[in-house]
């Protein structure tokens, strides 16, 4: 009974977020809080600095927690499950009826007009995390160095990211952070 | 089966190393065309962060069904995201009972220190080559007397200029939900014939 209301509450969370991060805490903390008392508000921002914080998307992170905390690792499956359900079926029905489209001049023009939208919300998100993530000089140049090297040579970003995280506690460690 | 334990796999990496939701998975699908070109097209990954945009659900999740969709069908959509997914749930599992002491374990705060930015320079990286795309003619580049003339999308750029001042400066619509401008930059594309 459990496992079917944190399945339910969590689809809920999946078919009722758009873009995820962020635009899911409200829901997030309705279907969590409200309705079923599952965590406390503390709790909750916790997993979700959390799931920031751990490898992969941060709505199944949290839903991996929540469900966890709740009903143990069948809760922790459920929940993924249920937040991931709605993305899936709703997806290869709308890439299934893109595709059979794509060939239209009409619709070839609507997504290179999309194409430009998206370039911009790229740029606006790089902005956001910018803002909140670029803090001393240290963190810029290794941005700096991230983005031109990614540019002018190919590396697979696994690579990057070894790397950084591994620059991050070298770079705490020497004491230049925050500088 | 080759084929969908090969989009597991690459969608496990996926999982596995990026980190901070939204558009921190797009740098490694930029990585996986390139070594998949058979798999999609620069511009129809620009397609399908449109459509994961647009549509209910973690703009991560969406991203591995399309891709896994366009590749091998409804398996492959499956396969691609159970791949993407798993590494998440492995991890959180892994760390749920000292939760606590992750969150203030000196380590993890500073490798994330060093991740944050490395996920902005790829996520930047990965937006240049949609640019690139949507807003210039590439190939017209350096070619023959007057090339430049082709090379700049006009069209494209007093587009993506509206909608950085919209996005961006005006108060009144810069909350909108992106789906707003994306329908309006789709209307744009057929009516000016892009």
């Amino acid at each position: 009974m459990t496992l079917l209301k944190l399945f339910a509450a969590f689809m809920r969370v999946g078919v009722l977020t758009f873009g995820g991060g962020y635009a899911m805490i409200p829901i997030l903390e309705r279907e969590v809080i409200d309705r079923n008392g599952w965590a406390t508000h503390e709790e909750l921002m916790d997993y979700y600095a959390v799931g920031q914080c751990t490898p992969g998307i941060i709505a199944v992170n949290t839903g991996t927690f929540v469900g966890y905390k709740v009903a143990g690792v069948a809760g922790s499956v459920v929940a993924t499950v249920g937040v991931v359900l709605p993305s899936f079926l709703i997806i290869t029905v709308i890439a299934g009826i893109i595709q059979n489209f794509a060939d239209i001049p009409a619709v070839k023009s609507a997504f290179a007009g999309i194409r430009v939208c998206v370039c911009v919300l790229i740029f606006n998100s790089v902005i956001k995390l910018w803002k909140s993530a670029i803090k001393d000089k240290a963190a810029l140049v290794l941005c700096l160095a991230v983005f031109a090297l990614s540019i002018f040579f190919d590396i697979s970003p696994i690579i990057f990211v070894v790397l950084c995280g591994a620059a991050g506690i070298l770079l705490t460690r020497l004491g230049v952070r925050g500088k | 089966m080759k084929l969908l334990l090969t989009l597991f796999f690459e969608f496990f990496k996926t999982g596995l190393f990026s980190s901070g939701g939204g558009m921190a998975t797009l740098p490694f699908r930029y990585d996986m065309g390139e070594r998949h070109p058979d798999w999609f097209t620069p511009a129809q990954l620009a397609d399908m962060i449109a459509v994961s945009e647009s549509t209910p659900g973690p703009i991560g999740v969406n991203m591995a069904t399309y891709v896994g969709f366009r590749t091998a069908g409804v398996l492959g959509g499956l396969f691609a995201t159970i791949g993407l997914i798993t590494p998440s749930v492995i991890v959180v599992l892994l760390i749920a009972r000292a939760l606590k002491e992750f969150r203030s374990n000196p380590y993890v705060d500073a490798a994330f220190y060093g991740l944050r930015p490395c996920s902005i320079g790829l996520i930047a990286a990965a937006g240049l080559l949609v640019v690139r795309i949507a807003l210039f003619h590439w190939d017209a580049l350096g070619g023959g007397a007057g090339w430049w003339k082709y090379f700049f999308n006009w069209k494209a750029l007093i587009l993506a200029a509206v909608l950085l001042v919209f996005t961006r400066g005006v108060k009144a619509t810069k909350k909108l939900h992106p789906i707003v401008f994306i329908l309006a930059s789709a209307a744009a594309g057929v009516v000016f014939s892009f």
